[in-house]
């Protein structure tokens, strides 16, 4: 099956500091595919080269098959990738509503009118939406008055109402509360599997508890790639996160306990 | 062929009267802005007060006396003008950088009519000092002697202001808050004193450029706009903040506007323009402009 | 596990923000419908001067309209819009000293040449951003003054075009102050209107998107250096239009037109009114021009003067910054 986002020899330099350099990403359809590394390890460049928001110096990006390494990200996202940023900055003077319904005229099938005004089906899609990500009667507070943790719910509303095909998720569950990080969770495990999801993630419960698929990055290469247990048992990984001396420091108990492979999702 | 060349050579040497003049003006507004983000849209304004203070003291009776005097007056005056300035957009520092912009404008348009009301509506010109009223013979034509001599003063000044900005210890002063002003601030520096001082330093620029400018440009009213437009495009083209951008920018910007006029009189704004456009598609963030561009990188 | 209704299923509820959006509105065109009204019938009553002064108000709002749908509604503060107006000026009235005044030949030609104009410099300055964008338009506009100051045999030079013949309906001049102020009436509405709907529309929509962030804006697919060179151009149009009118009216156009001054009054008339309501752009725009023409004589010909310092007290006055107010203004009036 063609990857929905496979990626070649990446890499991106800044001055002297290659950030990025020379990473291979295959990702699986349907995969809930974990992006983790310690800070500065590159995340955060490689997924700036995905969407396209940087260019990449070398190397090329595919989407579904075809070469996306020369577009823009606006191109990108019309092309079903879809985005989350991690320091959430939305628009500052629209409601959470207006705030979808400008993500779903967008990728509706009908031109963006100079003169007509949103219509009621855009209205309806961007309210479902709201409510699938737990935003349900909130369609009328404005972006400002939102908490950090709805903002983010938000982010996905957003994403999600770009009809993506691969929807990239930057540090979605940070300065989330407990609760509201359970919810995510949920709420991406129920995505059904025509999505497919790369996300960079800190927490590694939420990560071994959502991904099926796992690519550990470390001063901008890639360390290792695959399942959960792998990455779980590699003595590599654990001596790239701060030289931790025993595995559960590093993943903890719940990770001890539960595998992450029986999550339900894609593959 | 020699009538040409001789043509040439004039439009050269105004071209360089003009660019150093334009250095004077544009290198307090680019480090104004560089430094601390403020658009000085009242800079055409300081340069126009300069002039007009030129015809109050020189006017049609030229004396070596009184030209110094209106330079010296000019000079405290902007020193004043650039402190007040300072202190207004203090209340909107904590604003967007286009509040601070709009006052200034609001400042220029009040200071623009003052002067009318002053001096009136008609063009006044100011007679260039004893000794420099004629025309001398150099490289076989005959130039005016003030235009010559403002080149070499242009290009003196020019020369101490770069020397400052770029070899002592108060241009590094200048040079690290255009890089980096809390870095500046942590250090125990007061920034706004160093604004204060860049502002006050940069209008006193202004306003002497504008007396040392009256005999080639006089003053009148919209003269204001016409020179903060080419101060704008100097600072511009030379990249933000950098005085070796100023000076170049403001160099190619003398012979470019001066050629224009000699060459193709109905097209020379729009080759100053086209000049701008190529600049900012080909290198957006100026000539020798670093962190600073049109296309913030966000 | 929930359902996900909005990816898997058709939507099945039903738009439940509409009701409190209602009755403001109402309200808005009860009272739109008051002021035409008393624009319309302001001729029957009000002495020819003061008639002249209301038509000037209505090209001035016209053109602070245009201004405001980039400074408030896009998030672009052009201090060249002075330029289009002017350009549109100059071709309606070149237009009708050299080849006819009939409607309405004096009025396209201005709309496509302020859109024209908008056109060739436009795909430069939407690049930019803030600042960069107030300079760079800045230079456009003088570049332009200069152009009409310059162009001796096209714009008559410093003097302007003079003597430009009254507009004429189906043969028959319009002379009377009265007929000139329906006339751009009826054209000031249209081109309200037209902004108006396009303030309000999807596209509209996307506008703010972009002024508020355009970076998640990008991030969302839409092509924003594309959008905004639309709303630049679409700008220039109706700014030419106003210019057209302003020609009607006046009869003359000179550089000082498409100056600076003129650039920076429309921008405060947009900046009194509060950036982003169209409404707030004509009132201020309305008191721009009785302070400039009708209290300027009386204040001694330095209604400018007056007008500076307006600006300055506005700059200090708006509570959170000219980019602050439209947030406070908006409770619902937007939908």
């Amino acid at each position: 099956m063609t990857p929905v986002l496979r990626c070649a020899g990446l890499t991106r330099s800044f001055g002297a500091l290659r950030a990025v350099a020379g990473v291979d990403l295959t990702i699986a359809p349907g995969a809930r595919h974990a992006l983790i590394g310690p800070n500065g390890a590159g995340k955060s460049t490689l997924f700036k080269l995905v969407t396209g928001t940087m260019q990449a110096d070398e190397g090329r990006v595919e989407l579904a098959g075809r070469d996306v390494t020369g577009l823009s990200e606006v191109r990108r996202c019309r092309m079903g990738m879809s985005q989350t940023l991690q320091h959430s900055s939305l628009f500052g003077s629209m409601t959470a509503a207006e705030t979808v319904e400008l993500a779903v005229q967008r990728h509706n099938a009908s031109r963006i009118s100079p003169v007509r005004s949103t219509r009621p089906a855009t209205r309806e899609r961007a309210e479902a939406l709201l409510a699938d990500v737990g935003l349900g009667g909130r369609g009328g507070v404005l972006v400002p008055a939102l908490s950090h943790g709805e903002r983010k719910q938000l982010e996905v509303a957003l994403a999600l109402a770009c009809r993506p095909r691969l929807l990239l998720l930057d540090e979605p569950a940070a300065g989330m509360s407990p609760a509201e990080s359970s919810r995510l969770v949920e709420l991406l495990a129920g995505l059904p599997s025509e999505i497919t999801v790369l996300f960079v993630e800190h927490d590694l419960d939420l990560v071994f508890s959502l991904a099926d698929a796992v690519t550990v990055l470390h001063l901008g290469q890639v360390l290792l790639s695959g399942t959960p247990d792998e990455v779980r048992a590699s003595e590599a990984v654990r001596e790239a996160y701060l030289g931790t001396g025993r595995r559960s420091e590093l993943f903890g108990p719940a990770a001890e306990t539960s595998g992450g492979s029986d999550v339900p999702a894609g593959s | 062929m020699s009538a040409v060349l001789e043509a040439g050579l004039v439009s050269v040497l105004n071209g360089f009267a003009i660019g150093f003049l334009l250095f004077i003006l544009a290198i307090g507004l680019s480090l104004v802005f560089g430094m601390m983000d403020v658009l000085n849209l009242a800079h055409g304004a300081l340069f126009l007060g300069g002039a007009y203070l030129g015809t109050a003291f020189v006017g049609a009776r030229p004396s070596w006396g009184a030209f110094l005097a209106a330079l010296a007056v000019a000079a405290v005056a902007g020193l004043a003008a650039g402190g007040a300035l300072s202190l207004m957009t203090e209340p909107l520092r904590k604003r967007s950088h286009l509040d601070q912009a709009l006052l200034t404008l609001g400042v220029a348009l009040v200071v623009a009519e003052l002067l009318t009301i002053v001096f009136g509506d008609d063009p006044l010109t100011i007679a260039a000092p004893p000794g420099l009223n004629g025309s001398i013979g150099i490289l076989g034509i005959t130039y005016p002697a003030y235009r010559l001599a403002l080149i070499g003063v242009g290009a003196v000044l020019a020369l101490v202001v770069y020397l400052v900005v770029d070899r002592t210890r108060v241009g590094a002063l200048i040079r690290a808050t255009v890089a980096d002003r809390e870095m500046v601030a942590t250090l125990g520096v007061d920034n706004r004193l160093v604004k204060a001082a860049v502002f006050a330093v940069g209008s006193l620029l202004a306003t002497t450029a504008g007396v040392l400018g009256g005999p080639v440009y006089g003053a009148r009213p919209g003269l204001d706009a016409a020179v903060l437009i080419l101060a704008l495009v100097v600072v511009v083209i030379g990249g933000l903040g950098s005085a070796r951008g100023a000076l170049v920018g403001a160099l190619i910007i003398g012979q470019v506007d001066t050629l224009g006029r000699a060459l193709l009189p109905d097209l020379a704004s729009f080759i100053l323009f086209g000049a701008l456009a190529l600049v900012l598609v080909l290198r957006p963030q100026g000539l020798f402009g670093g962190a600073h561009g049109t296309v913030p990188a966000r | 596990m929930r359902t996900l209704s909005a990816l898997t299923a058709a939507p099945t509820r039903s738009g439940g923000s509409a009701p409190t959006a209602r009755r403001p509105r109402r309200w808005g065109a009860l009272t739109g419908a008051l002021v035409v009204v008393v624009l319309a019938t302001a001729p029957l009553f009000l002495a020819p001067f003061a008639t002249t002064t209301l038509t000037r108000i209505l090209v001035f709002a016209l053109f602070a309209v245009s201004l405001d749908l980039l400074v408030g509604v896009t998030g672009l503060p052009s201090l060249g819009h002075a330029g289009y107006f002017g350009a549109g000026a100059y071709a309606a009235g070149w237009v009708s000293l050299n080849v006819t005044a009939e409607m309405p030949v004096p009025l396209l030609a201005g709309a496509a040449v302020g859109a024209l104009a908008a056109a060739l410099t436009g795909w430069i300055t939407v690049r930019s951003r803030g600042v960069f964008f107030l300079m760079l338009t800045l230079a456009i506009g003088e570049t332009l003054q200069q152009v009409a100051e310059t162009w001796q045999s096209v714009t008559g030079g410093a003097n302007g075009l003079t003597g430009i013949p009254s507009t004429r309906i189906a043969g028959q001049p319009l002379t009377n102050a009265g007929f000139v102020h329906w006339y751009v009436l009826v054209f000031f509405l249209a081109g309200f209107g037209l902004v108006w709907m396009v303030a309000r529309s999807r596209f509209g929509a996307a506008l703010r998107g972009i002024r508020d962030n355009e970076p998640r804006m990008r991030a969302l697919g839409y092509p924003t250096a594309l959008y905004k060179y639309a709303t630049f151009v679409l700008a220039g149009g109706v700014a030419g239009i106003a210019g057209a009118l302003l020609v009607a009216q006046q009869r003359l156009v000179t550089p000082a037109d498409l100056g600076f001054t003129t650039a920076a009054f429309a921008l405060l008339a947009v900046i009194i009114g509060g950036a982003g309501s169209l409404w707030g752009a004509c009132v201020g725009a309305a008191l721009v021009i009785v302070i400039r023409d009708a209290l300027g004589p009386s204040l001694g010909g330095h209604g400018t003067l007056v007008l500076g310092i307006v600006f300055v007290v506005v700059v200090y006055g708006l509570p959170r910054g000219v980019a602050g107010l439209r947030r406070l203004r908006r409770n619902g009036t937007d939908r």
